[in-house]
């Protein structure tokens, strides 16, 4: 059954199959990898992808000689975008397959669900997207962007360049959303920003009838002071979202909006129109001049079978976790995840956007911080970046209860939640 | 020198200055500004430039130039035509591919055309968003000259943050030749919102009295910053009762934007609805595929629109009769292949049509791929008609509204008015009375169920250009749809009319007091308690064939 699902959901997935296959016999000779991504129902549509992506750069690496003088061999399943299927998969994946690492899940839920298991049998997770934080397991790299690698940047921007001095937070009602709009909110706060010029509005996943929340938004950006949208919404709802705002004629330059959830991906599906003008934050876009990035591109088009695909953030992170774990497991000589854990903590590989990313000990990576304006053909025009790399911070500086904790599992601490003012580890491995 | 140029450029064919060349303003540019045309060359070469900063300089030399052609240069670079060719360091549009290239033309000579090879030669000249404040307000200063009335209003309007004392004197001069009557009122807005920066306390009042008729934003933000700041208290007096006159007037307006929304939302309900009002209210199949027959639709527009790309406009037209027949064979197929076997045994009819929603989801995930597909709005569909500066109408909205209205109708008269229609409703309510009277149920039964399909690929036009369309399009709308029908009173198709658009305005009134997410809870809170109360309904089906 799960080979029946995966092979319908696509021509690559077949490819995969095929691959894996022939290299079933020789089992003991290969290092296994496994990709949790969905690959059907709701989240299929971001999670193919990643999982065509880690396929791709395993073969590359196969290429190169494999690793420790094996084969590597991808082992696939299919979560379906069903949370708790997470859990069961990847301890299929640990306990039945035996991987040495797991590349995989897009939505925090699905994250929590398969973190205790990938913790009970000590496992290695590699997750690709970007995230609330407030986490930091021993087990879980996060090589996605943490809040100040992504949101507190793009409010930077805002405020300093644009001059904004009223703020929407728009988010779909989950937890990214609401704990990044908690943390922006208290940032906003704390940088003078009175509450009367703050408007939150959280909207049901999927949400299509944005009419009077862009009224209002229009409404609350006609007082004179230079208003901003931040969204959080959630990729599908977010192409009705920016068509209402094209048709009420509020443009870009009026009020822009800048987005955490939208990349090329999701703008490769619509109609981009109504979207030229305003912005996105992320670490990587796929206009980045560099040759690392054209090199790569040209790969994932080659590997694809189509030019006309494009890459996104999600994608680099892969690249950045995929090449950081080969290295760690060259220096350490061992594919053991408790080895490969301390080994990779350090590890600095490139990044796609012509500079170096490295593992810091809190499971987190440092990346530059992009600000893109949407362009009519789907791509980015990179109109800011910060001037050097960010360390991805687990626990958010700007929320009440979490300022005071760190995260580093180096020892002698090996702790992700050691709180600097009782000097305590609270005990829970995340 | 400068004649001759003046001359090319009456050649050139482009089609928002052609109009406005008039011999007259010619010679009169060329006598009296010479420096200025230099202004312009000299912004030609900053817009080549590789920067921002250089093209910020470019646009702002273009806005001082006065000449006659900036503001067509400005416009293509607003709308992000212009390029430039790297080697030859020219300003381009691009006129067609050509190959593995384009076919460009000289922004400036229309009859200058040269052939690019390669796509890495050309360029486009990029822009952000503070470049393109700062096109618009150059272009916004060219056109309060310009000869359309729209154009100069909005230019005046677009001027209203700005006012300074040297504006003043610009908006006095230009209100004693200005002859239309919007213009000239906005005009005078404009220097009421000086003086009430600048002016003495008898002039403020008189600059209140002259605003509070307006509902610009601007305004209002003007009058806000007098009653706040205004030292002088019966100034500060007037801006409060003019900012109140006004706010009444805006919470008037928000009202009736609230019920447009409501009746939007609402026709896009029941849109949704009406097909499942068929198949499940008529013949009392619970399908629920009727999502994907909706995606099915949405898909066919998707597959028209790139059969006919050079027609998009017309593509709607094509779309609708198109998806009525992809959903309609669909339906059939389903009724024929499945459903008919499961007549009598609602549960196993509502598993089978959703293990047949979830095969549809994924034949569209293998055939379309997974990724949302991008169906274009065409331009009759998209913008706004503004009533006034507050209230606005969105085309696309008002057209599904009366879209809906339209399918309504002609669904009313299928089942009301046509023989289809009759032995519908005669297998509906006595199935073997029909037989006897001898109406082929079966084929009543697959015909039936077709319609209802059809109408939901129908709905699914219409959707495609408000939402996404990818393969989850469908079970966002299943829900939706069985609570309209059931709250209209199941077989009633004016029920689903009425419940569809009550349970709209209901959502929109309560969504800015109580969030998206709770107003949709709401809602359906209240949906079970009707139900509690009136199981059938608004609308419940009298008579012996209802209750059988």
């Amino acid at each position: 059954m799960k080979k029946l699902t995966a092979s319908i959901s696509g021509i690559a997935a077949a490819a995969a199959l095929t691959f894996s296959a022939s290299h079933v016999i020789a089992a003991d000779d290969t290092i296994k990898v496994g990709i949790l991504h969905s690959l059907s129902g709701t989240m299929a549509i971001s999670e193919t992808t990643l999982k065509d992506t880690m396929l791709m750069l395993i073969e590359e690496q196969n290429a190169k000689g494999g690793l420790l003088g094996k084969k590597l061999e991808p082992v696939v399943v299919d979560p379906a975008s069903n949370w708790p299927l997470f859990a069961e998969k990847g301890r299929e994946l640990i306990d039945k397959e035996n991987v040495s690492a797991i590349f995989g899940c897009w939505t925090s839920v699905s994250r929590k669900s398969v973190l205790p298991v990938v913790e009970e049998l000590n496992s290695l997770l590699f997750y690709p997207v970007q995230y609330e934080g407030e986490e930091s397991s021993k087990n879980v790299f996060y090589t996605g962007a943490a809040p100040n690698q992504q949101a507190i940047p793009a409010v930077d921007y805002l405020m300093n360049d644009l001059g904004v001095k009223r703020w929407v937070l728009a988010g779909t009602d989950y937890v990214y959303p609401r704990t990044t709009n908690k943390i922006l909110e208290a940032y906003l706060k704390a940088k003078g920003v009175k509450e009367e010029d703050i408007m939150i509005n959280y909207t049901p996943f999927g949400h299509s009838d944005w009419q009077s929340i862009v009224s209002d938004v229009k409404k609350f950006g006609s007082a004179g002071k230079k208003t901003a949208v931040v969204s959080t919404i959630n990729g599908d709802a977010n192409v009705p979202f920016y068509k209402e705002l094209g048709n009420q004629g509020i443009s870009s330059e009026q009020i822009p909006v800048v987005a955490f959830s939208v990349g090329e991906e999701e703008l490769s599906g619509i109609d981009t129109k109504p979207l030229v003008g305003h912005l996105a934050a992320w670490n990587y876009f796929m206009s980045v001049e560099d040759d690392t990035n054209e090199a790569f591109i040209e790969s994932w088009q080659e590997y694809i079978k189509n030019d006309e695909r494009v890459t996104n953030d999600p994608m680099e992170a892969h690249y950045i976790g995929f090449n950081m774990w080969v290295e760690a497991v060259e220096k350490a000589g061992t594919t053991d995840p408790s080895v490969v854990q301390d080994a990779i903590i350090g590890v600095a590989v490139p990044n796609l956007t012509g500079g170096i990313s490295a593992m810091m000990p809190n499971h987190h990576v440092t990346k530059p911080v992009l600000i893109g304006e949407i362009q009519d053909d789907g791509q980015f025009q990179v109109v800011w970046q910060t001037t050097g790399n960010v360390a991805g911070d687990a626990w958010s500086d700007f929320l009440p209860g979490s300022k005071d904790i760190i995260s580093d599992w180096r020892a002698p601490l090996s702790c992700g939640n050691y709180n600097v003012k009782t000097a305590k580890c609270s005990g829970q491995n995340f | 020198m400068f004649c001759l140029r003046k001359y090319d450029l009456a050649k050139c064919k482009s089609p928002i200055r052609f109009i406005n060349i008039v011999m007259l303003l010619a010679v009169m540019m060329c006598s009296s500004t010479v420096w200025s045309d230099t202004f312009f060359d000299q912004s030609m070469s900053k817009l080549l430039g590789k920067n921002f900063k250089s093209v910020t300089q470019g646009v702002e030399l273009l806005a001082k130039s006065n000449d006659e052609r900036a503001e067509q240069v400005l416009q293509t670079l607003l709308a992000g035509d212009l390029y430039r060719l790297k080697k030859e360091k020219r300003l381009v549009t691009i006129l067609e591919e050509r190959g593995k290239g384009y076919l460009v033309t000289d922004i400036l000579v229309a009859d200058k055309t040269y052939e690019v090879t390669s796509k890495r030669k050309i360029k486009r000249v990029a822009i952000n968003n503070t470049l393109r404040t700062k096109i618009k307000a150059a272009i916004a200063q060219i056109q309060l000259t310009d000869t359309d009335p729209t154009k100069r209003s909005a230019a005046v309007v677009s001027l209203f943050d700005v006012v300074d004392d040297s504006q003043i004197a610009l908006f006095e001069k230009m209100y004693e030749h200005e002859k239309n009557d919007r213009v000239r009122s906005l005009i005078a807005f404009g220097v009421a919102i000086g003086h009430l920066k600048t002016g003495s306390v008898v002039e403020k009042i008189t600059a209140i009295k002259t605003l509070e008729d307006s509902l610009e934003p601007a305004v209002r933000n003007a009058l806000q910053a007098t009653a706040d700041n205004e030292t002088d208290k019966s100034v500060a007096a007037a801006a409060t009762k003019a900012l109140g006159k006004i706010d009444q007037k805006i919470d008037n307006y928000a009202l009736m934007e609230t019920l447009f929304f409501g009746l939007s939302l609402g026709s896009v309900l029941v849109l949704a609805a009406i097909g499942l009002a068929i198949t499940f209210g008529v013949m009392g199949v619970i399908n629920m595929a009727h999502g994907e027959l909706i995606m099915l639709g949405a898909y066919t527009t998707y597959v028209v629109q790139l059969i006919m790309p050079n027609n998009i406009g017309a593509s709607l037209f094509v779309a609708v009769p198109a998806a009525f027949l992809v959903s309609g064979l669909v339906g059939i197929a389903i009724e024929r292949g499945v459903i008919r076997h499961l007549y009598g045994r609602p549960l196993e009819t509502l598993l089978a049509t959703f293990g047949l929603s979830l095969i549809l989801q994924q034949t569209v995930r293998t055939v379309f791929s997974p990724l949302n597909r991008s169906v274009e709005t065409p331009d009759w569909m998209s913008g706004a008609l503004e009533i006034n500066p507050v209230f606005s109408i969105t085309f696309n909205r008002l057209y599904i509204i009366i879209f809906c209205l339209i399918v309504f109708a002609m669904l009313f008269f299928v089942l009301k008015k046509t023989t289809l229609g009759l032995k519908v409703r005669a297998v509906s309510q006595n199935r073997a009375m029909a037989r006897a009277m001898g109406v082929r149920s079966e084929w009543v039964d697959a015909l039936t169920f077709g319609l209802g399909s059809g109408v939901a690929g129908v709905a699914g036009v219409a959707l495609s250009q408000l939402t996404n369309v990818g393969p989850n399009l469908g079970q966002a709308y299943i829900i939706d749809s069985f609570m309209v029908v059931v709250f209209g009173g199941v077989g009633n198709l004016w029920g689903t009319l009425v419940a569809g658009m009550s349970l709209g305005v209901a959502n929109k009134i309560l969504e800015p007091m109580s969030g998206a997410v709770l107003a949709k809870i709401l809602v359906l809170i209240f949906i079970i308690l009707f139900i509690q109360k009136k199981p059938r309904g608004l609308f419940p089906q009298k008579g012996r064939g209802a209750e059988g």
